[in-house]
């Protein structure tokens, strides 16, 4: 699934700056005053409702959930639709914390994402440097092992995956997810697609200069890379802070569980609490809107001064 | 190009040379892999090794109560004759078929509207990525909300546009796979809203300008100029979409649970239920080979089709 958000971020960042052709034309083009002025202000007034619009159409699950989550049960399922909550129930977000061991999950799940995120991005770049700035035979065979697997679905292999953990006795403990999840080869391919842009004449350079590769990669490579790095994390994170499938599988605890499966497992208690299931929902959202946004300039940053290196 | 540290000795014979090239590479090798084993061996112990052992097993009898031997194709004759292995696969078809050209077309139709230059666009599109990014189950649980049959604001928006009998979404076996459908939909646009976008971004304006001096309109421009420019991109997006959907998993067990009855079923689940939750670790395997290949199936031939279509 991570391999699906490769450049995206990238991509994101990227697609601002290059002008629509008949919009530069209406911003340059004709002068103030004139009626071609008002024609291009009127479109482009236009353009921004047509924008809000749909921006509110996509929204509606998320003002839903927020404005639910601030309702009584009895007032989120009404017809017909309230919108508006007619008094806020602030303590719903006070009650959830206690209905369910909700600081556990969100810890749980931060443990877990910190970790095998602070895994993957350590051993993916060490390993990419191996890639992609030394020269050795059997190299290449090597790096296509990594790039064949992720074509495999997931599913393909979970079986065995589950029968050696289970042999291993690492079910129901943090170690299947974070042995399972943090040697992805999807992030290896990703620095390694970064590295490859670094030219080698700075590599040479320090060598000649006395140092090692390690102290290469420690030095030079590391510091070069941080929007990649940067983002390899990023992703990483997101995708385990809300991978559903792991934790579903591997643990059966309830002190082990991450937010994901103590909020359904929540509703399968308490399907008829729908404000208290909103809140929860919203809160376990929340640590991924707060990375995305910050997370946003980071890459923009990124892909910025990457860009520039040409 | 890599370690070129030693100077070429001016007065060395060929024969020290040699010997330290082959220093060299040994000590490459050597460092070579010490770069890459700390990944590598959690690699090859928990991803690679895992699917070799996925081919081996589904040619394998292996269950909780009996020790691995070998099956032979045994496994796979037994499949054709599982009725939840045929309705699995039917629901994953259908959500695939329902799946890819809906997102398909909702996301050209946003990247459209949003490469745009105007001031705050990129707010816009930031805004209609997120929903892929959010988590899951509260996706599912506010989706599932919102399809109550009686009073969810899906079927009074769709009672005041005057459908007399709105369907029971999830809880209907007709309507909970359509509904599973509109939620990944909702989901995943904004992911290829941001390909397509990269896509739009690469089309050279000149192609838009001598349309323009043509006397081409909006729909023709589109028709003409945009739509096979974008090919490559609606290629990489149709082969990510199938491949993607035929992966259904998290979003049906979140969601439906492959309820009501097997209305929702997908083949993913069908694993879990026969390896994980059951132990049929030979026969679950034989199911994901089969899933492995479709999926591989359907990427080649979408392949082969663009080739001819180029040629």
């Amino acid at each position: 699934m991570s391999s699906l958000t490769s450049d995206l971020a990238g991509r994101l960042a990227a697609s601002e700056g290059e002008p629509d052709a008949r919009l530069t034309a209406m911003r340059h083009g004709p002068r103030r005053g004139s009626a071609n002025y008002v024609r291009a202000l009127s479109a482009r007034i236009v353009m921004y409702v047509v924008l809000a619009i749909m921006l509110i159409i996509v929204f509606i699950p998320f003002i839903w959930m927020l404005s639910s989550s601030l309702k009584l049960n009895n007032q989120v399922l009404t017809v017909p639709v309230e919108w508006w909550p007619r008094k806020f129930v602030w303590s719903n977000y006070a009650d959830i914390w206690t209905k369910i061991p909700l600081l556990t999950y969100l810890r749980n799940s931060g443990f877990l994402a910190i970790v095998i995120t602070f895994l993957q991005v350590l051993t993916g770049s060490f390993a990419a440097y191996g890639f992609s700035k030394i020269r050795f035979p059997g190299r290449d065979v090597l790096f296509f092992s990594y790039i064949a697997t992720i074509a495999i679905p997931w599913q393909a292999y979970m079986i065995p995956q589950y029968i050696m953990m289970q042999h291993a006795h690492l079910t129901n403990t943090f170690w299947s997810l974070i042995l399972l999840q943090a040697f992805g080869a999807f992030g290896v391919f990703l620095m390694r697609q970064f590295y490859m842009t670094i030219p080698d004449d700075l590599s040479e350079a320090a060598r000649i200069d006395g140092l090692s590769d390690y102290g290469i990669w420690a030095r030079i490579i590391l510091p070069l890379s941080k929007p990649a790095l940067a983002s390899l994390a990023l992703l990483t994170f997101v995708t385990t802070w809300n991978d559903y499938m792991g934790p579903f599988i591997y643990l059966s605890s309830n002190n082990l569980w991450t937010v994901q499966i103590g909020l359904r497992a929540f509703i399968g208690l308490y399907s008829a609490d729908y404000a208290l299931i909103m809140a929860g929902s919203v809160i376990s959202i929340l640590p991924i809107l707060v990375i995305f946004l910050f997370g946003q300039k980071y890459f923009i940053k990124g892909i910025a001064t990457s860009g520039m290196k040409g | 190009m890599t370690t070129t540290a030693d100077r070429p000795t001016r007065t060395g014979p060929s024969r020290t040379s040699k010997a330290r090239a082959s220093r060299l590479r040994r000590r490459n090798t050597l460092v070579g892999w010490s770069f890459i084993l700390p990944n590598f061996i959690g690699f090859a112990l928990f991803t690679l090794v895992p699917v070799i052992a996925a081919l081996l097993l589904s040619f394998m009898r292996w269950d909780a109560y009996n020790p691995p031997t070998w099956a032979g194709l045994k496994n796979f004759q037994r499949l054709l004759g599982d009725d939840s292995f045929w309705t699995a696969l039917r629901n994953t078809a259908l959500f695939a078929v329902g799946h890819v050209p809906l997102t398909l077309a909702i996301s050209l139709g946003l990247a459209l509207l949003l490469n745009q230059k105007l001031r705050g666009i990129a707010f816009f599109r930031v805004a209609v990525f997120f929903p892929y990014i959010t988590t899951l189950v509260a996706v599912a649980i506010v989706w599932n909300m919102m399809f109550d049959p009686s009073s969810g604001p899906v079927n009074q928006f769709l009672g005041m546009l005057g459908v007399a009998h709105p369907p029971g979404w999830t809880s209907s076996t007709a309507w909970a796979l359509p509904a599973v459908i509109i939620t990944s939909v909702w989901k995943d646009m904004g992911y290829y809203m941001v390909i397509f976008l990269a896509g739009l971004q690469a089309i050279p304006e000149e192609y838009y300008e001598a349309a323009s001096m043509d006397g081409a309109g909006w729909w023709n421009k589109f028709w003409n100029v945009t739509l096979p420019s974008l090919r490559p991109t609606t290629f990489l997006v149709l082969v990510l979409l199938s491949v993607q959907s035929f992966k259904i998993f998290d979003l049906i067990i979140v969601m439906t649970e492959g309820g009501p009855g097997q209305a929702t079923t997908v083949l993913s689940q069908l694993i879990y239920q026969q390896g994980i939750l059951q132990g049929n670790f030979g026969y679950s395997s034989a199911i994901a080979m089969v899933l492995f290949l479709i999926i591989l199936l359907v990427t080649v031939f979408q392949f082969k089709i663009q080739q001819r279509r180029e040629r």
